[in-house]
């Protein structure tokens, strides 16, 4: 038996190292994409992009315009913006409830401390972060010489307001490119709210009397397009999608950008599987999509959808996300529930990415831009 | 920043080495790291607390063992600690003694709950049982399609009477209560002996959902009611599962999405807060990517320290005994590893699954994850396709290999030159290294082998398996990370510390270095220095070592 277990955990580790640095692509790297004798892709239409859809008009198969009997005003953005203010306000207007308490003691000693960094840690902020910030608060009532805990927790106030940097770039770029429609890659691992994100936005896009084409690009969860296409109808908005479960993502994408052109259309939202960052292969399609994509139009904007509860593997999502297609803004999901979703700034601390949405709600319209002074208070609350 | 918790307490414990006993200020420092290794996990804050200060109350109090050093003190708490708020044994569905079996689930949106409806009823079948799922998520637009999807991938019937809903702006209009107690009713009707009842995502502030949850659980009477949650989930894991345990006082736990690269303390988290054992995990997207839980496994995973008991059961279950003792003997008489070993080896190692997850499983792999990650497993196929292309003197004696042959080699195998090149490359240092682990009389770093039976593996394989960290044949590993850890030494070597303790002891450790010849970064030096440090350290503890 352990001449067993010896030889077989040898083996493996010898065989670990022999494949792990197996043969790769030659060290230069391919000079082309594809070998000599592959078909030419494009002018013909019968390389990846256009598979399934052939020449043409790319929307003829899969595009279901289905103008319902009622197409729904979305709620415009500014009361939408007074409704979720309100609903934000609700929370986080007893700031720093819990650290009230604590601070109100007339001395800071090292449970407060504790206490603070435990706060940030329960905000899923992570333990780096965390210790690193609570140090620069040490560093700063040392400097400034306070022992007056309202002091502390503005500071703390500030030192957080300082990472999630209100001044940052948090618009979306949807506007309409010379030629082309600007597109919205959606990304993210499964169960965080893909799907609705991309339909919450739409409605959002449709409000600011934008043209919006919806390209279902989840072909693998079951009914994934079905539930796009609802979103869609609703407002008027054409889904594209592929009627056989399955078919590839990147063609369905492609024909969604293909039918945005040629609407003349602003923005093309895709919306993709869920998938675990772990996975290399799904990951690998997700550039796949994006590079189809590209030889139609660039894509604008690649918004990372991350559920609140999500722990610190959501820096690990951030990154390898970032990795295969350059996440350039996060939605962050299901804020309404008890969970801060302290994780983003850990993310946009380390990767520079910032928060551009945040979901609140099961309500169509509960999208709302993010807020930096909001997320603080509401994550010290 | 991802470090795993042995990287770490090996830092910590640098200095601890050579003391007898755990100071204070010891215990202190390393419960530190244990708690930053767990926070890292996503362990619940409070839970963390806890449980650092029941192992430092551990470490400090009586249950000093003479036997073990320091480090391996904190180590064997710290897994016994995780095993006993983990659970022991793993646990199984409890079946109704007449009519159905009905099993609720619950959980949060987005946790998974319809797809392991499929995955559950699929593993029911598979056990020989005739399950029924039950489609009560009329709140989400298209759950009850998606659980029709999911039901015939897994060749189970799907009970569902009211279409649900099928866009967000429906409003949900059957009673989910009713639909559950019918499909009771129907299972009972059609003698179906288990029942899944698929339940509405609900937040757990919701009052409303939860309510209704209670209800179903009311109509149905299930015995099991299973908790779904996502095991990337953070701090959030234990206010939800205390309103999930308030609300329908689940019976058991099902972690999803396990197969993603989260350490998942929640599990901890959950079986701390609430006492429910955990009782399976979904590991993928397949129907089939289901497993019951393995407790004692998990400690591993939190802790990241790999899972030599998984490794070593596969190994057993596929590998050829025969073949096997061959390779042994072949070791044992120091004859070269040849490539028709090598194949045979690989045929092996293909039975036991995926290399990804095999790889992963192997402890001291944390540093390699990126690789392993990366690594691409039609590869091996490449590979396979060069050796398969030697002639069969070549693969006895891959020196023969001229340039020719190499060309003829590539042309044969579809390769490029370069790529046959590096692999005749990397096999030459595999079998150096085969070697020269065959000459260190057995197996260098594995001396707990002869003797003490398999050490570690009573303590559920966190502790290690012994000797992985001593093995030179990781020279990813093991190899660059000795030779970064060289260099950090010296240099601490030359700041002297103020207590003269530490201070004797760095001059020790330098001089030992110094002794140690520099250069080969695979395993030699190491080799040698940990030997020494070996015979003055019990089994088990090895793998702190690299």
């Amino acid at each position: 038996m352990y001449v067993y277990v010896i030889v077989a955990v040898v083996i493996l580790a010898l065989l670990g190292f022999v494949l792990l640095r197996g043969p790769k692509a030659p060290p230069g790297g391919y000079e082309s994409t594809r070998d000599a004798d592959d078909p030419i892709p494009g002018g013909s239409g019968d390389g990846e992009p256009g598979a399934g859809s052939g020449t043409g008009s790319g929307t003829d198969a899969g595009t279901a315009v289905d103008e319902g009997p009622r197409i729904e005003r979305p709620e415009s953005v500014n009361t939408r913006m007074a409704r979720l203010r309100g609903r934000l306000a609700k929370s986080s207007s007893v700031f720093g409830r819990g650290l009230l308490a604590l601070l109100s003691r007339d001395r800071i000693d090292q449970d407060v401390w504790d206490e603070i960094e435990e706060t940030l840690l329960l905000a899923d902020l992570g333990s780096e972060a965390s210790m690193d910030l609570v140090e620069a608060l040490q560093q700063r009532v040392k400097v400034e010489g306070t022992s007056d805990p309202a002091r502390v927790k503005a500071m703390l106030r500030e030192e957080l307001l300082k990472l999630v940097d209100p001044a940052m770039d948090r618009s979306l770029a949807v506007d309409r490119k010379e030629i082309a429609p600007a597109v919205v890659l959606v990304v993210g691992v499964n169960g965080v709210g893909k799907t609705t994100t991309v339909g919450k936005l739409a409605r959002v896009l449709v409000a600011e009397d934008k043209d919006v084409v919806l390209g279902a690009a989840d072909t693998f969860r079951a009914a994934a397009a079905d539930q796009l296409q609802t979103w869609g109808n609703r407002v008027g908005v054409v889904t594209v999608r592929s009627e056989n479960e399955g078919a590839d993502p990147a063609s369905v994408a492609f024909d969604a950008v293909q039918a945005g052109i040629e609407g003349e259309s602003d923005v093309v939202l895709l919306d993709t599987a869920g998938r675990l960052q772990n996975k290399a292969g799904l990951m690998d399609q997700l550039g796949k999509i994006k590079r189809v994509v590209s030889k139609a139009a660039e894509v604008d904007e690649v918004l990372l959808v991350i559920d609140a509860t999500t722990g610190q593997n959501g820096m690990v999502q951030a990154k390898v996300f970032s990795e295969a297609v350059d996440v350039t803004g996060i939605v962050l999901t299901k804020l309404d529930g008890t969970a801060k979703g302290g994780i983003v700034v850990a993310i946009q601390r380390a990767l520079g990415v910032p928060v551009k949405l945040i979901g609140l709600g099961e309500g169509p319209d509960d999208l709302a831009p993010f807020d930096a002074e909001q997320f603080v208070d509401a994550l010290l609350d | 920043m991802f470090n795993s918790l042995s990287d770490r307490l090996t830092a910590t414990f640098k200095n601890l080495r050579g003391k007898g006993k755990l100071s204070e200020a010891d215990v202190d420092a390393t419960v530190r790291e244990i708690r930053r290794a767990l926070l890292d996990a996503d362990v619940a804050v409070p839970v963390v607390r806890e449980f650092t200060a029941s192992v430092k109350e551990r470490a400090l109090g009586a249950e000093v063992n003479e036997a073990l050093n320091p480090a391996q003190q904190i180590v064997k708490i710290v897994n016994s600690q995780l095993q006993e708020i983990l659970g022991g044994e793993t646990r199984r569905i409890r079946m109704a003694k007449t009519g159905p079996t009905v099993i609720m689930l619950a959980g949060l949106q987005g946790a998974g709950k319809t797809t392991l409806a499929g995955k559950l009823g699929y593993w029911l079948k598979s056990q020989g049982h005739r399950p029924l799922l039950v489609a009560s998520d009329l709140q989400r637009p298209n759950a009850v399609t998606q659980l029709q999807v999911v039901g015939e991938r897994a060749g189970v019937p799907v009970w569902a009477p009211h279409p649900g809903t099928t866009s967000e702006f429906d409003d949900p209009t059957g009673d989910p209560v009713q639909v559950a107690r019918d499909g009771v009713a129907q299972a009972r009707a059609k003698l179906f002996d288990v029942v899944i009842v698929d339940t509405a995502g609900r937040l757990g502030v919701d009052q409303a959902l939860m309510a209704q949850a209670r209800d179903i659980r009311d109509a149905v009477d299930p015995q099991e009611v299973l908790f779904v949650i996502d095991a990337m989930i953070g701090q959030d894991a234990v206010q939800t599962a205390q309103a999930f345990n308030e609300g329908v006082d689940f019976t058991g736990v099902v972690l999803s999405k396990l197969d993603g690269d989260a350490r998942g303390g929640a599990a901890l988290s959950v079986a701390s807060v609430t006492g429910k054992p955990i009782m399976f995990a979904s590991t993928g997207e397949g129907v089939k990517d289901f497993e019951q839980f393995h407790p004692d496994r998990m400690a591993s995973r939190i802790l990241d320290m790999g899972d030599v008991l998984t490794l070593i059961e596969q190994a057993e279950q596929n590998w050829d005994r025969a073949e096997a003792q061959k390779m042994a003997q072949k070791f044992a008489d120091q004859e070269d590893f040849t490539f028709d070993d090598f194949l045979v080896q690989m045929q092996q190692l293909k039975k036991m699954g995926s290399m990804k997850k095999l790889l992963g499983m192997m402890p001291g792999m944390a540093g390699m994850r990126e690789q392993i990650e990366a690594f691409d497993e039609s590869s091996i196929g490449r590979i396979e396709a060069i050796v398969r292309s030697m002639t069969p003197h070549e693969r006895a004696a891959p020196k023969i290999l001229n340039g020719s042959r190499r060309a003829r080699i590539a042309r044969g195998s579809g390769a490029t030159v370069s790529e046959v090149n590096q692999l005749m490359e990397r096999f030459a240092q595999a079998q150096k290294m085969m070697k020269k682990m065959a000459q260190g009389k057995g197996i260098p770093g594995m001396p707990g082998m002869g003797g003490g039976g398999m050490p570690g593996m009573g303590a559920g394989g966190a502790a290690g398996m012994p000797g992985m960290g001593g093995m030179p044949g990781m020279p990813g590993a093991s190899g660059n990370k000795a030779k970064g850890k060289n260099a950090k030494g010296k240099k601490k070597g030359g700041s002297r510390s103020g207590n003269p303790a530490k201070r004797a002891q760095e001059n020790a450790a330098a001089s030992s270095k110094q002794k140690a010849p520099s250069g080969s970064a695979f395993g030699q030096p190491q080799e040698q220095k940990q030997k020494q440090d070996l015979k003055n350290l019990p089994q088990g503890f090895e793998k702190f070592l690299k």
